[in-house]
């Protein structure tokens, strides 16, 4: 056996804890806003890591999005992954997830014969989680949501712990198949020095519409059933009242207040 | 392929696209207006923006595919044990507000092994699809999806809801990718445009920062999931009667690839928070564990559970089952109570739907202030034990 050929998808995301609100227009401010890889899919691709360190085999990170990808395709490599693959190309911009995942699984059939499929979680700018199950459909294989452990992984088995509400699942199942993990399955590390050097070397293969087998009708924005009709900033709640006065005061006012609602 | 471009002709430089763009994708050049293409999503906020008709949208898009005859809103069933949970309720509440809009049926697939459904019947259903098996006791991506697909092929329903759960946001993106149909995840807003048979889909998108609507005009069925407690469960009526539609269960038809092996409970927490009608939550201004005493004090005296911000849980003060917010819990009791909390749009994202919101922050400027519904500045080491005392009092007498 040697070791698992491990696929890591990543997406890169806007970094949402410096979006901010221009409080003229009511809109995104994005300018200076730094793109970084999808925190979830740090986990995701720091467990591809692990599993090649204990077990042999590869990890090849792939990503769709615009040439700026690359940058955090880089880091992925620096912090060990063996080879990264960029999806990019105008033809896929706009995207939903259903033609993303499709788009996704056609360059994993592309890269051959693969064990196992990590996934984040979700991605911090459209939240959907919805990806990772729609790759593995796509490609026929189980997928295991929430997984917080790997229990074991051997040729053709594969036994998880699954974070559900109230407690966790352990599963089995057969390879090939799709996770995608939460942040207590571990701890990623930071790029080493002789990572960083490496992936200055690395060659990021950019594959486009054309050197996938797809269908162009399943793609981008034709491909992609749902349609986003209108963007909007959220109604902020109506200002509330600031309790005035000395600490008593305040205390008091508040009390009444929660008696008057009558949730107390 | 889509395309989008301004017609420099019509463009007076207004700039009102480039504050438009929720994507941040445009700028100013010698007063025109141009589009990066590379990070443009075509969602066409600049489109309805534009009042000079500069900017031109082609989307060249698919056929309507022949779905005309779909009928009917659908609710997915979740349940452990048998036990149907609190969002197929909400659910169901939600659902027969969207059936009655479009003139449809209200029906429920219900999935496992040794279902009671009369429930269901109680909460607003007309239908209920029953697979009762063994094979379907535990959720499992194969068989679910196997029985869910072969309802849709044979009843067509024009609307497909599901919980945001650990199971309905597994179970959902892969019904919807095999049935090639749109999915709209965590909606906070559902509705109908009669006329169009459209389900209207609302969502937060970039953590909250914007809302998004959503439609899916030309697959069905239109599938949506939403978040537990986002919607308000309908008065049930008891003896309500409806349909029951058995539906034959062929395990030798599916693929079965996985085995649960265990569930195993967690008593990580006395209250459920998403279930809790108070929270108190503490954040970085507890400044150390062990003052989440205070927090703890005054959730005890309020009968409520105990939230936290994510500054809190990420300093270990605190397990990651209590954290509120984007990456954690989504609740909306009928009182929050932050306790030094600044009110990142990340920790608002999961607690803004709240009844009655209390801020307790020493600085002024904090954000929790801009949600709050009673605010109180000041310092939370004098403020809460003077709380949960008069709490006490105001309680016993
Ligand atoms: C991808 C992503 C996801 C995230 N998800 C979440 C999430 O799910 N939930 C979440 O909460 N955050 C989340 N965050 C983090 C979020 O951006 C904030 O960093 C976090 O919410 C801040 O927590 P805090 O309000 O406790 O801390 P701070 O922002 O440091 O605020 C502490 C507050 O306490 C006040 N204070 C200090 N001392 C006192 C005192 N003695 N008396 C009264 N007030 C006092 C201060 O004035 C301040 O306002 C996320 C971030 C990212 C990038
Ligand atoms: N454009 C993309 N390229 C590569 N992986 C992606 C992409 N979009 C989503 N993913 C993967 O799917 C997961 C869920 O994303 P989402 O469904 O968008 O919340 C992410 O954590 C990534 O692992």
């Amino acid at each position: 056996m040697s070791g698992f050929n491990v696929v890591v998808c990543m997406k890169q995301v806007p970094d949402t804890t410096e979006v901010k609100i221009d409080p003229e227009t009511k809109t995104l401010v994005r300018e200076g806003v730094p793109s970084i890889i999808n925190p979830f899919d740090t986990y995701a691709i720091e467990e591809g890591i692990r599993i090649r360190e204990r077990h042999g085999g590869k990890v090849t990170i792939l990503s769709m999005g615009p040439p700026q990808v690359k940058d955090s395709l880089k880091e992925a490599v620096a912090m060990g992954a063996d080879d990264a693959v960029l999806i990019s190309d105008r033809a896929f911009a706009g995207s939903d997830t259903l033609a993303t995942s499709y788009t996704l699984a056609k360059a994993i059939e592309k890269l051959g014969s693969i064990d196992l499929i990590i996934c984040g979680k979700q991605a911090i700018d459209g939240d959907t989680a919805q990806v990772g199950p729609g790759v593995a459909e796509h490609l026929d294989i189980p997928h295991l949501t929430y997984v917080r452990k790997l229990s074991e992984l051997r040729a053709g088995y594969l036994r998880i712990e699954r974070m559900v509400e109230g407690g966790y699942e352990v599963i089995e199942t057969s390879l090939p198949c799709l996770i995608t993990v939460v942040k207590e399955i571990n701890e990623p590390r930071l790029p080493s020095m002789k990572g960083l050097m490496r992936a200055r070397r690395q060659e990021i293969p950019v594959w486009t519409s054309q050197d996938l087998d797809v269908d162009p009708q399943r793609i981008g924005l034709t491909g992609s059933p749902t349609e986003v009709v209108r963007v909007f900033t959220p109604e902020t709640r109506a200002t509330g009242e600031i309790l005035q006065g000395e600490l008593e005061q305040q205390v008091a006012a508040l009390v009444q207040r929660l008696l008057t609602a009558g949730v107390l | 392929m889509a395309d989008i471009r301004v017609v420099r002709e019509e463009c007076v430089g207004c700039g009102g696209c480039v504050a438009a763009c929720p994507f941040g994708c445009i700028r100013m050049e010698d007063g025109i207006a141009i589009i990066d293409l590379d990070s443009c999503n075509f969602c066409g906020a600049c489109v309805t923006e534009c009042a000079f008709n500069a900017i031109i949208l082609e989307k060249d898009r698919l056929e309507p595919a022949a779905t005309a005859g779909a009928r009917g809103v659908w609710v997915f069933g979740e349940q452990r044990d048998g036990v149907f949970s609190t969002v197929t309720f909400e659910l169901l509440g939600e659902g027969r507000k969207l059936a009655d809009a479009l003139g449809d049926p209200l029906a429920v697939v219900a999935m496992g092994e040794g279902l009671a459904v009369d429930p269901l019947f109680a909460y607003g259903a007309d239908t209920v699809y029953l697979a009762d098996h063994p094979v379907l006791k535990d959720f499992r991506d194969g068989p679910y999806t196997h029985v869910f697909e072969e309802l849709v092929r044979k009843y067509r329903p024009e609307v497909c809801l599901f919980g945001a759960t650990s199971t309905g946001r597994s179970l959902a993106p892969r019904i919807a990718a095999r049935l090639r149909t749109g999915l709209t995840a965590d909606c906070t807003g559902l509705d109908i445009l009669k006329d169009e048979r459209l389900l209207v889909q609302t969502r937060p998108a970039f953590g909250g920062n914007i809302m998004a609507t959503i439609h899916c005009r030309h697959t069905k069925p239109q599938m949506a999931s939403v978040r537990p407690r986002v919607m308000k469960k309908a008065e049930p009526q008891p003896g309500r009667k409806g349909e029951l539609v058995r539906h034959p269960v062929d395990p030798s038809a599916m693929t079965i690839r996985t085995q649960v092996v265990e569930f195993i409970k967690e008593d990580i927490e006395t209250v459920n928070l998403e279930d809790a009608d108070i929270i108190v939550s503490g954040g970085r201004g507890l400044a150390d564990p062990k003052n989440f005493q205070h927090v703890a004090d005054l959730a005890r005296a309020l009968g409520a559970a105990v939230g936290a911000s994510r500054a809190a849980v990420d300093s270990g003060w605190i397990p990651y089952s209590h954290q509120v917010g984007q990456t954690g819990k989504t609740v909306s009791p009928k009182v929050y109570v932050a306790c030094g909390i600044s009110g990142a749009i990340q920790h608002l994202a999961g607690m803004s739907s709240s009844d009655l919101i209390v801020a307790v922050n020493k600085d002024p400027d904090a954000p929790i202030f801009k949600v709050c519904t009673y605010g109180v500045v000041g310092d939370l080491f004098q403020i809460l034990p003077a709380l949960t005392e008069a709490v006490k009092k105001a309680k016993a007498g």
